[in-house]
């Protein structure tokens, strides 16, 4: 198939009326995923082509007045590791978007990118998740906000319709006392995909954990919530035996297959250990501790990080 | 499909008609014949076709031309101010930061958009800025150096 036509549309609303005009239109961002997956024959750029780099009013970060994060869609990888408030307060979307490729690709490749992309292997979905974060979705009807868990539904594949765009990320206010992280297993320390991710979002009151999540990436379809790491950590102070019971919840949770960055079995075996790392960073940045960012790049704290 | 679009490559104004699939690296080697952003991997693992457009690094071979309409872009050959090579360019030769070549013009790149934000960056800095270039030669020690050498010669200078 070849692009018959392209627009590079400067309005939201000229952009969600090609969109409404056209059935067989590819949205292109950045670029970083879309143009190379077209070389290889992948996934062809179609008949009509709408650039999205010229919309203006979609790029940017913005806190709210109830202290929620707004990611405008064209936010790029590199304005948000550069962050200071996502950095403080967001830490494990930081965490994934400093991982992603190489400066270049993190200069070009943005967030609306790496979420309708839906690759299983996106460094920004277990973040979102942890964080409770809600997609909002634009077209020339209207607009409605989608948990990222319901948007993002298989490998490529979203719940979005075809007349709408993703225009921004809404990500809750954290609790006080909330830290999260977000590390993977890399084979190198970039232009890497991750072999096995995940997130925590841990808050602690008083030594005590009122509030945990932790999601999985690529070892399954999607990124995947580990909703029973919730009520084993929530109650009670982080020991060593809830880290194994929370790490034991997300090995249950997970259902890797074998491709070409590893086999299944090798990756089910790192799960649990990928996923104690994030709880254990996540718990000490709820203690007010500094872990850098990318937490991935740190070395692993093996005794839980005292409480 | 073609496409008109007006753009800046090393501060001279040119007029591309060109189908929307093309990527810059095509655009910038096939009609505007400047060969010096190479194509390695063609897949944006390599960096060997880095450019900068309005001064941020980009891999040029997933970057459409399309969208670089009314932008300013940079290439290897607009660094130097002939007869002068670049410093960047003369801290490669100094050092030996240079064997086959191939990797060159993206290892300039990212080094160019590394000192534009980092004057003056430590190692573990300039391996974070050429994160995403890669020479088969085996030559990093010596490009990392050169980096350095660059950095310096331009703080004196």
């Amino acid at each position: 198939m070849t692009v018959h036509r392209y627009f590079a549309p400067e309005s939201e609303a000229e952009l969600a009326s090609l969109i409404g005009r056209h059935d067989d239109v590819v949205l292109v961002a950045g670029g970083t995923d879309r143009v190379v997956s077209t070389r290889r024959g992948q996934k062809p750029l179609a008949g009509t082509l709408i650039s999205l780099d010229r919309v203006s009013g979609l790029r940017g970060l913005s806190v709210g007045d109830d202290g929620s994060l707004v990611v405008g869609a064209l936010t790029t990888h590199a304005d948000i590791e550069a962050s200071p408030t996502v950095v403080d307060s967001w830490t494990a979307l930081a965490d994934g978007s400093a991982l992603i490729g190489s400066p270049a690709t993190r200069n070009t490749g943005t967030v609306a990118g790496n979420i309708m992309n839906a690759s299983p292997a996106m460094d920004l979905g277990s973040p979102l998740l942890v964080h409770g974060a809600e997609v909002e979705l634009r077209s020339s009807g209207g607009r409605r906000q989608v948990p990222f868990g319901e948007l993002v539904v298989g490998p490529g594949k979203t719940t979005a319709q075809a007349s709408e765009y993703a225009a921004a990320v809404h990500v809750p206010a954290p609790a006080p006392g909330t830290g999260s992280a977000y590390v993977r297993l890399q084979y190198r320390r970039a232009m890497e995909i991750a072999v096995v991710g995940a997130a925590a979002l841990i808050v602690l009151d008083d030594g005590i954990v009122s509030e945990a999540r932790v999601a999985l990436t690529a070892v399954g379809p999607t990124c995947l919530d580990v909703r029973e790491a919730t009520d084993v950590l929530v109650g009670q102070a982080l020991s060593a035996d809830r880290l194994d019971a929370a790490a034991a919840a997300a090995e249950d949770v997970a259902r890797p297959i074998s491709d070409a960055r590893a086999d299944a079995e090798y990756r089910q075996a790192l799960v649990g250990t990928i996923a104690r790392r994030a709880i254990t960073f996540a718990a000490e940045r709820a203690r007010g501790r500094a872990v850098p960012v990318p937490a991935s790049e740190v070395k692993p704290i093996t005794n839980g990080g005292g409480a | 499909m073609l496409h008109d679009i007006e753009v800046t490559v090393n501060a001279q104004a040119y007029t591309m008609t060109i189908e929307p699939h093309r990527s810059l690296l095509w655009a910038l080697r096939n009609q505007l014949g400047l060969v010096g952003a190479k194509e390695g991997c063609d897949d944006s693992e390599c960096g060997a076709c880095m450019v900068l457009v309005d001064g941020q690094l980009v891999n040029s071979c997933s970057y459409l031309a399309v969208q670089v309409a009314g932008r300013d872009v940079t290439t290897i050959e607009g660094l130097a101010q002939l007869p002068d090579m670049h410093p960047i360019q003369q801290a490669f030769l100094a050092e030996g930061g240079v064997q086959c070549g191939f990797c060159t013009p993206g290892m300039i790149m990212a080094a160019k958009a590394l000192l534009d934000r980092n004057p003056d960056p430590d190692d573990e800095a300039i391996r974070r800025g050429l994160a995403g270039n890669l020479c088969r030669c085996t030559g990093y020690q010596k490009i990392i150096r050169a980096v350095k050498v660059a950095a310096q010669t331009r703080q004196k200078g």
